[in-house]
């Protein structure tokens, strides 16, 4: 190796790509609120993004606390139910996944994990935060909305979804959802234009596509492919608008409504359906990806290994971006298609599982003989897998026409993807935020509020779910508030909802633990310096934690090897920072 | 779909062969140093702005996909008439390639430090695109003078959502080509980054132009045609 010492870049080929010109905000207001540092706007993003999970928190409480004590809330009527339904749906996947993972984690990590200074273009990346929070607002505004939020389940499914029958659908409930998605989009493509391109020509010297962290690797694909699906979603809505605005048929079929003949005419629900899943399917990949991504670097320095398999995950989230845009119509196996069709979307849904499959073998050959540290990201990282396989497992059912058909519309439906998309990538979320919680703040949380705030959430979330399933397989629709006298469902159902509404608020609860302790920790934390997890990735080799603006001081770092040299024999430590320039020689020690 | 499903089926191309000339076969474990990145070819990087462009014109492109395969879907069921066609568009997309044409000229002008004929080049193609905004309000004033509403038919309704969508689209473009022909007026020498705000100016319109051509072949009924055509072939 040669002997030079990290800063003499000597021998070191100029950057091709000009730097870009920082820009340096003058006053607090635009240090703070109207910031164009990508850190400061992922904060935005998060806290943004928290503040309206919690109000979809509040309503999944609210749906389990009629579906365990049926006929005990007086103010929870069967279209306050729908709502709750419809704006948890909502929210939870997009207004807080898409954008926690790709706002929040996007923004924070991408411009430090390719060693650059900032996303490339800050002004736009400011927009599309207050884009973002613009359609939150509209989005709350909604639910004071005369006639209240939209009911008609987070599909919106026409034609019922702008009829009067359903809450909303004549009021001013379904219009603000879709203009509130529609900004949404505008303010997305606005991020996702930045983050895609600056992995693209951001990179530092040294850093090619194959030295780039999973992380960024599974947030840089679900952004384009992000960036390919929001504008089906956006199609939908604009012309959905026009159905319930301006009076055109393009969803509506002619129908009566109320005894009364309506001026639609010929339009085609089923086509709103293609263009919504069009969107949809991606949708659970944008959420999964960075997930998926995330959890490979947790589980590798946590286990002080290098991920097994490096190339094959980076192929894996490659060849599962790209498939996920054809299976898009196995979500309209009950709407009717030619069995061909179907035959074709139940292939490639279940083509996918074999990348699928790859990626989990590889988290587990990772830790095999691993130096586990079974530090609180490293527990929700391990729960993640658990909990995924889980999820992947009840799919793989789900993804045969003749299983999805009996299930479709049940319980068992909803016990599946909160599994996988709503379980898991919470997981991971939570696992991702203690994981940089030290170097975003500089401080330690408190371990024993995040342990507890972890078992709780794991344990709790199976004392949810797993009984769900069974619920489901007993015939159970989902979307009824209450289901009153059947002839199938044993009265012991009703024991096991009011022990799922149960966990779920306990759930709920510790999710204050959570909120506390991210507080709490801001002023009391331990000091945790520069990288106390001993990781490789740039993010963790800045010169001051939290990283300054430009996040690196005068030298922007060089890339010598991969994100993953954990435990490599002969080496000093038991890991070599991606700017260490030779085995035998430190990298600046960081503040 | 299958409009939209062509459209990624090109953008994965790309994306292919893009992620071809990354080396994703190496074994990044085996390879410390400074790996001289593969896009290092010594010739200098393609500018930052217009790959960013570039990439949005891929989402525009998705978005107009989009509705196209709505369009084709939509056509399907047994109250499609054709979309009426209004005279002036012919006009209009006539205008439309002027301001395309006179475009390019003002990129080329602005390579070769022409600056002054660059500038006029540009304030006409900004005026030619204002003549066909104008042009297309007409077409849709043609439309409702002739009871051709927006709700009577689908086709209708297609028309004025796909050239609205259309026209924003342009009106966006206008704005960056207005902060474009106010810089170029102030500068004496062009800088590069000057001659590159007008290579990307060209690039939209261009890419607005085709897809407005596109449109032209949904609304003027071509596209069913070839279809007829094609499935007659099949059969
Ligand atoms: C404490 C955690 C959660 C609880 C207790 C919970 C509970 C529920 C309940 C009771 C329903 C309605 C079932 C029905 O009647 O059809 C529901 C629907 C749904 N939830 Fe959750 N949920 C939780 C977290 C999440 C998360 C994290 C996501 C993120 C993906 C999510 C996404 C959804 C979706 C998409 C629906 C379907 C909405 C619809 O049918 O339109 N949930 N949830
Ligand atoms: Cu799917």
């Amino acid at each position: 190796m040669v002997d030079v010492t990290p800063h003499d870049e000597s021998g070191v080929p100029p950057a091709e790509v000009p730097e870009l010109e920082l820009y340096h905000p003058k006053s607090w207001w635009t240090t703070y609120v109207f910031s164009q540092d990508a850190k400061t706007i992922a904060i935005q993003y998060s806290g943004t993004a928290i503040a309206i999970g919690f109000v979809a928190l509040v309503l999944s409480w609210l749906m389990r606390l009629q579906l365990g004590f049926p006929g005990t809330f007086d103010f929870i009527t069967p279209e306050a139910y729908y709502q709750f339904v419809t704006m948890h749906g909502m929210i939870m996947v997009i207004y807080l996944l898409t954008a926690l993972f790709l706002g929040g984690f996007g923004n924070y990590l991408i411009p430090l994990m390719v060693g650059a200074r900032d996303m490339v273009f800050p002004y736009i990346n400011m927009l599309s935060y207050w884009i973002y929070l613009l359609a939150v607002l509209v989005l709350v505004v909604s639910f004071f909305a005369p006639g209240g939020p939209t009911g008609a389940g987070w599909t919106l499914y026409p034609p019922q979804a702008i009829l009067s029958g359903t809450p909303g659908g004549q009021g001013a409930g379904i219009i603000l959802m879709l203009v509130s998605l529609i900004l949404f989009i505008i303010g997305f493509t606005m991020g996702g234009l930045n983050y895609v391109v600056t992995v693209i020509q951001g990179r530092t010297r040294g850093m090619t596509l194959m030295r780039l962290p999973l992380t960024v690797w599974g947030i840089f694909t679900a952004t384009v492919m992000a960036l390919l699906a929001f504008p089906a979603l956006f199609v939908a809505c604009v012309m959905m608008l026009f159905d319930r605005l301006l009076g055109t048929s393009f969803f509506m079929p002619a129908l009566v409504d109320a005894g009364e003949q309506l001026s639609y005419g010929g339009g085609s629900p089923i086509l709103f359906q293609h263009l919504f899943w069009f969107f949809g399917h991606p949708e659970v990949y944008i959420v999964a990806l960075p997930a998926f991504g995330i959890v490979s670097d947790l589980i590798s320095t946590h286990a002080r290994k290098n991920i097994f398999g490096y190339r094959m995950m980076v192929w894996a989230i490659i060849i599962i971006g790209a498939l996920s845009f054809v299976v898009w119509a196995h979500h309209m196996y009950v709407s009717g298609m030619h069995p061909w069709f179907g035959f074709f979307f139940a292939t490639t849904t279940l083509i996918i599982a074999i990348p699928t499959a790859i990626k989990v073998y590889n988290w587990v050959l990772t830790l095999w003989r691993g130096d586990i540290h079974l530090r609180v990201p490293m527990l929700f990282a391990l729960a993640f897998i658990v909990t995924f396989v889980n999820g992947g497992l009840t799919g793989l059912f789900l993804g045969n026409v003749v299983v999805d058909v009996p299930l479709s519309d049940t319980m068992f439906v909803v016990a599946h993807f909160h599994m996988v998309m709503g379980v898991a990538p919470i997981l991971v979320i939570f696992g991702a935020i203690y994981h940089w919680y030290p170097k975003i703040t500089g401080r330690m949380f408190h371990e024993g509020m995040a342990q507890f705030h972890f078992w709780v959430t794991f344990l709790g979330a199976y004392a949810i779910f797993f009984p769900m399933h069974y619920v489901g397989l007993v015939g159970v629709p989902r979307r009824y508030p209450e289901i009153g006298d059947t002839a199938f469902v044993p009265d012991s159902v009703q024991d096991l909802n009011a022990f799922i509404t149960m966990a779920a608020l306990i759930v709920g609860f510790a999710q204050i633990v959570f909120l506390f302790n991210i507080f709490w920790s801001l002023r009391h934390g331990r000091e945790a310096g520069g990288n106390p997890w001993r990781a490789t990735s740039l993010e963790w080799q800045t010169p001051t934690t939290p990283p300054p603006h430009g996040n690196w001081g005068d030298h922007v770092p060089v890339v010598y090897r991969w994100a993953y040299d954990y435990s490599v024999p002969g080496a000093s430590q038991d890991f070599i920072a991606q700017n260490d320039p030779g085995t035998g020689i430190k990298a600046p020690r960081p503040a | 779909m299958s409009v939209i499903l062509v459209f990624l089926l090109v953008v994965f191309g790309f994306s292919l062969w893009w992620l071809s000339q990354q080396r994703l076969l190496s074994k990044p474990w085996t390879e410390q140093g400074l790996a001289v990145d593969p896009s290092h070819r010594g010739e200098a990087a393609m500018p930052t702005a217009k790959i960013a462009l570039g990439i949005f014109l891929a989402v525009v492109g998705a978005l107009f996909a989009l509705f196209a395969s709505a369009y084709f879907m939509r056509m399907e069921y047994s109250d499609w008439q054709a979309p009426p066609v209004p005279s002036v568009i012919w006009a209009n997309t006539a205008i439309l390639v002027a301001a395309s044409i006179a475009l390019e000229i003002a990129a080329r002008t602005a390579r070769d430090g022409r600056i002054d004929i660059s500038r006029v080049a540009l304030a006409i193609a900004g005026a030619a695109t204002l003549v066909f905004l104008a042009g297309q309000l007409v077409a849709w004033q043609q439309l409702s003078l002739a009871g051709h509403y927006l709700e009577v038919n689908p086709a209708n309704g297609f028309f004025y959502l796909l050239t609205g969508m259309h026209g924003l689209h342009i009106i966006g473009g206008l704005i960056a080509l207005g902060f474009t022909l106010v810089a170029l007026s102030a500068q004496a020498p062009i800088s590069g980054q000057l001659q590159l705000r007008v290579e990307l100016c060209a690039m939209y319109w261009h890419f607005l132009l085709f897809v407005w051509l596109g449109l032209l072949v949904l609304l003027a009924g071509w596209a069913g045609d070839f279809i007829a055509i094609c499935k007659q072939v099949l059969t």
